[in-house]
């Protein structure tokens, strides 16, 4: 153990490795970060919540920081809610009250929202109330619309879609209402006054408005086409991608390694026995099988992972293995441990298997991104993970959703970012402690 | 006599992750032609890296590389690589590397491969060279039919013949001979140092012997050098090294010699050879020296003693 | 105790089977071939011979790694059905690569402890204590220095200190030593042949030393057994073996090993021809007969020559002393 700790130690002399540990501790913080902050059942919750837990946010939204970047001054969602209002009630008779709601938007953006809706919250018992909508802009102009009866406790009107307004204005009412009039492409800066006149038919009966102006970028990571915001997937796809590279190269090298140590020292046939296998597996595609299991059994990442796992468990490396452990069961050591008296599962667990593990190390490191990648592969081929965010799952969505084509490159950049990064660290970390423990690879 | 070999002060070191190894520091000998060399000393005492030095075979690692070698009186060290490739590797000078037996190929057949050197430098043809291959073959030993076979047909002694027969096909003056037989068996052992010698007779040669088998190297020496932590500690006749060593390092070495015919106390040397990146200063034995006084820390001159004896120490000044 | 007998050994053959393609027998390879001897307490005894006489194999069946083909080993007198776990532990090995002999993701405490805790010997201090007892016999001291080492840290003496510590770790009562000091420098070698004999008589162990350089021979042990091509053809004393050798062979082998003397360089030896037989054919009769100067024709040729006391305690198996 001494000798790993002091080979850990010794990769810190490579910059490389400190470029690759730095990534590696990156990806961990990500994880860690995700993991604490948003526990498992609350990710799911989030992701699968649909565009209910989402609403407030705008749709396939930039990230934020896209602002600093452009000369443009981009905009993000604006929600005025009742604190925000002037509130005027009058009471017009003994059941009937009026409400006015007045908000004023200060508008600096050089873009037009990408949405416009209005919020109620009513709470009635039989007679639902009326609304209505008087937009002003800036330069005096004043719109009128929205009449309506809104239904049920919480009724979205959403702007942007209102037929009759986008007949009206002759053009969707989130750029005609921005723009200035002299100059159709150019947004109209200053102050826009939002009233809303609200008639409510009973004495207990109330309600609330929210204006919600849908920006055009969102948070740290922008959002998807499901208004969804993507750093929760980025976030909680660290911990998977990480679960599930470590997990499956894990298993693999150790279930392995086991193999080719059993088979090398007992030989004959249960030599015979674990190459046959070996070769079977050799010839037995990995990935037609994934897509079996995903097709026909479950999708989950963790039974994708079991299956991965149980189909490599004596995995192509096993010849490898079986060379170096042919050569060991002959050195004297392992003599001696049978002159006082080890028997068979000892010398294989304490005598043979940790002589390869310097050796196995790098390796293992090595094959942590090609499972991270196929996790991600089969995500994109539409077998990934239905309740889980993971990054594959981010790029299967943008691609199926024609990210590229429609300019939203952030939502493709961003998982395909970490996950190269992810492959970069551990690369640069498995080839140094290649150099470490396999000395004959070190320049002089 | 003219000497045959004529090292000044020859140095190798080599680069390494710890530091600068001085292998090989300021070696200055002179070898007569018909001689008999034998290089003694502990393992790491850079016997070996003596070799490689003389028949620049050098590491890609080396650091230095320094000083004169004379063979009959021309300066080889001025040759570029190329030259010294041509004519004097294995043509002037040739080499039986430690384990040499088994480095040979496993697929060729060993005929051919003692024939590479003549095809390599001689240019000859393949029925000339055939012939060579018989004459050498017939000279160390190995019957004329083991041309055909493959290395691993053949016992440990033979192929160890079949490495000296391509050591002298080239019919060098010098043959460089480290451990030639350690792997070997007693009586093989006895059987390759006779071989050896009626060689060295028959064709005149002269032979540097690198061991540490001190016993089996007396079969051949006529000289003797004592190496010890890159320098030469004592020089001279063999027989005066092995009945009279006077470096107190020397002496130590003969008497944990042990014998099979007399009764003595066998003696060993307490500690270590120092390491050869960072020697000690001064004398490089004075640490597990039984003789040491105050002068021991500086470094001890080469002592031109009787009988053309050298003896690096401070106690024949 | 002294002439007691700790280990005999009657008729011990050990045949490897030869196949062909896994499968086809194709012969055996006699490596151990009709073998007795006797070791008694505290005494040590060399297995001298040349390498593929059969004499690595020898030691491996008396350790219990390999089971015998035939033949009976009798331990302390009683006879050994079966080489277990038991007899292993009455047996110590020291083998000829000190640092191979030693797992080099061990530290030495973890080696020394091992056996024990293989052999489920004592309580977690005993062990403890025991392992500081062991590293001071071999002089690994101060014992705090060498205990959390690792074997590469160690220089090869101390490595084969190690490994001798390891093999007593256990009481046992024999040592068998298969080269001991062939892979370290002749400095060295004096110094762990000396601390061996130390320790064996200091713990009367019956040592079994098997080795090709007779010349190491007559300081560390008592009697001298030579084998050649899988049987023992000579046995006796160390002096009257050196002064007196009977087999032609003993002769050969005796002539052949130098001591350093000046003289040397201007002798030839008189080597016997030949090479050793393969053991998978061995020669009828005398298996020297084809390299014997005194072959006797129609005898050693033919039949097995027995073995004859010539005096007191020198044995021989050769014709010439019928």
């Amino acid at each position: 153990m001494r000798g790993l700790l002091a080979a850990l130690k010794e990769i810190t002399r490579y910059p490389s490795a400190m470029v690759g540990l730095f990534i590696l501790a990156f990806i961990l913080a990500l994880a860690a970060y995700a993991v604490i902050t948003i526990p498992y059942g609350e990710a799911i919750r989030l992701w699968r919540g649909g565009e209910a837990t989402w609403r407030y946010n705008p749709r396939t939204a930039a990230p934020a920081w896209i602002d600093y970047l452009t000369p443009k001054k981009l905009l993000r969602t604006v929600i005025l809610g009742p604190e925000d209002a002037q509130k005027e009630v009058k009471v017009l008779s003994e059941r009937t009250r009026r409400l006015i709601f007045t908000y004023t938007l200060d508008y600096e953006a050089d873009v037009f929202p990408s949405e416009l809706a209005v919020v109620f919250k009513s709470q009635y018992e039989k007679k639902p109330p009326r609304v209505e909508v008087i937009w002003r802009t800036p330069d005096g102009r004043e719109f009128s619309f929205g009449r309506q009866i809104p239904s049920g406790k919480v009724h979205w009107y959403t702007v942007s879609q209102d037929r009759d307004l986008i007949a009206s204005l002759r053009g969707a009412p989130e750029e005609v209402l921005f723009q200035d009039p002299n100059a159709p492409e150019k947004t109209l800066k200053g102050i826009h006054t939002i009233t809303i006149k609200a008639y409510v038919f009973e004495p207990e009966a109330d309600l609330e408005a929210e204006v919600v102006v849908y920006g055009t970028v969102y948070g740290i990571a922008g959002t998807d086409h499901l208004r969804r915001d993507i750093w929760v997937a980025l976030l909680w796809g660290a911990p998977i991608a990480l679960a599930f590279g470590l997990g499956a190269s894990f298993g693999i090298t150790i279930s392995s390694i086991v193999f080719a140590a059993i088979g090398a020292w007992f030989g004959g046939w249960v030599d015979a026995v674990v190459q046959r296998l070996t070769e079977i597996r050799m010839v037995i595609p990995t990935l037609p099988i994934l897509i079996m299991v995903g097709l026909f059994y479950s999708k989950s990442i963790w039974v994708i992972l079991a299956v991965l796992i149980g189909l490599n468990l004596i995995e192509s490396t096993v010849k490898q293995y079986r060379a170096v452990f042919l050569q060991e069961k002959r050195t004297p050591y392992i003599e001696a441990a049978r002159s006082y008296g080890a028997r068979h599962l000892r010398i294989i667990f304490r005598y043979l298997i940790p002589r390869v593990i310097p050796w196995v190390i790098p390796s293992f490191v090595l094959a942590v991104p090609a499972y991270v990648f196929l996790e991600a592969s089969l995500s994109v081929l539409g077998l990934g993970d239905p309740v889980l965010p993971t990054w594959g799952k981010l790029l299967s969505d943008a691609f199926s959703h024609g990210a590229l084509y429609h300019g939203y490159y952030y939502w493709v950049l961003e998982p395909a970012f970490l996950l190269m990064l992810t492959g970069f660290g551990f690369t640069l970390i498995g080839y140094t402690l290649d150099k470490v423990f396999n000395p004959k690879l070190r320049e002089i | 006599m003219e000497p045959l070999l004529r090292v000044e002060d020859l140095r190798l070191y080599f680069r390494t992750t710890k530091g600068i190894v001085q292998a090989v520091d300021g070696v200055s000998f002179e070898l007569a032609p018909r001689t008999a060399m034998v290089v003694v000393g502990e393992s790491g005492c850079g016997k070996s890296s003596l070799a490689k030095a003389i028949l620049r075979l050098l590491p890609r690692n080396t650091h230095t590389y320094s000083g004169k070698i004379f063979l009959d009186g021309t300066d080889v060290m001025a040759l570029n690589d190329e030259q010294f490739r041509r004519e004097v590797r294995w043509k002037r000078i040739s080499y039986v590397a430690q384990a040499a037996m088994n480095a040979l190929n496993p697929v060729i057949k060993v005929g051919t491969q003692v024939a590479e050197p003549l095809f390599i430098h001689n240019n000859l043809t393949k029925s000339e060279a055939v012939n060579r291959v018989v004459e050498a073959f017939q000279l160390v030993g190995v019957p004329v039919d083991f041309v055909d076979r493959y290395p691993f047909e053949l016992s440990g002694g033979m192929r160890q013949r079949v490495v000296i027969a391509m050591a002298l096909i080239t019919s060098p003056q010098l043959v460089i001979l480290d451990e030639p037989t350690s792997a070997l068996d007693v009586l093989t052992q006895a059987n390759i140092m006779n071989s050896l010698k009626r060689i060295r007779e028959e064709l005149e040669l002269t032979y540097i012997l690198i061991t540490h088998d001190i016993s089996t190297s007396s079969e051949l020496a006529l000289d003797a050098m004592v190496m010890y932590a890159g320098q030469i500690v004592e020089l001279g006749k063999a027989g005066h090294f092995f009945l009279e060593p006077l470096h107190p390092y020397s002496q130590k070495l003969m008497a944990s010699v042990p014998t099979l015919r007399e009764d003595k106390d066998l003696e060993f040397i307490p500690g270590q050879p120092p390491s050869l990146i960072n020697p000690p200063t001064g004398c490089r034995f004075a640490p597990r020296c039984p003789k040491r006084f105050t002068t021991c820390e500086k470094e001890p001159p080469m002592v031109e003693y009787k009988d053309g004896r050298k003896i690096k120490c401070h106690l024949y000044v | 105790m002294q002439d007691q007998v700790l280990i005999s050994v009657r008729n011990l053959h050990k045949w490897f089977e030869l196949r062909k393609w896994g499968f086809i027998h194709v012969g055996f390879v006699r490596a151990v071939d009709g073998v007795d001897f006797d070791i008694r307490h505290g005494e040590a005894v060399t297995f001298v011979g040349e390498s593929g006489c059969g004499k690595s194999t020898l030691a491996r069946t008396i350790l219990g790694l390999y089971q015998p083909t035939k033949g009976e080993i009798l331990f302390q007198g009683k006879k050994l059905q079966k080489l277990g776990r038991w007899y292993r532990a009455q047996v110590g090995y020291i083998q000829q690569d000190p640092y191979g002999a030693l797992p080099p993701f061990m530290n030495v405490r973890r080696i020394l402890l091992e056996p024990m805790v293989i052999n489920r010997r004592g309580t977690r201090t005993e062990r403890e204590r025991r392992i500081r007892e062991v590293l001071e016999e071999v002089k690994l001291t101060p014992v705090e220095d060498f205990i959390g080492k690792f074997p590469h840290m160690l220089s090869g003496g101390q490595q084969q200190r190690v490994v001798i510590a390891r093999s007593i770790v256990l009481n046992p009562k024999l040592l068998v030593a298969d080269e001991p000091v062939s892979m370290l420098d002749a400095s060295v070698r004096v110094e762990i042949l000396q601390l061996l004999r130390g320790v064996q008589e200091a713990h009367q162990l019956g040592v079994a030393y098997i080795t090709h350089d007779l010349s190491t021979v007559r300081y560390f042990s008592e009697r001298i057994f030579v084998m050649y091509a899988a049987k023992l053809v000579e046995k006796a004393p160390v002096k009257e073996l050196i002064s007196n050798p009977l087999h032609p062979y003993t002769q050969a082998l005796l002539d052949a090993i130098p001591d350093p003397d000046p003289e040397n360089a201007h002798k030839f030896k008189e080597v016997p021809p030949g090479e050793p037989p393969s053991l998978l054919n061995p020669p009828p009769g005398c298996r020297f007969h084809p390299r014997c100067k005194h072959l006797i024709e129609g005898l050693c040729d033919q039949e097995v020559p027995p073995e004859f006391e010539v005096k007191p305690g020198h044995y021989v198996s050769c014709w010439l002393y019928k």
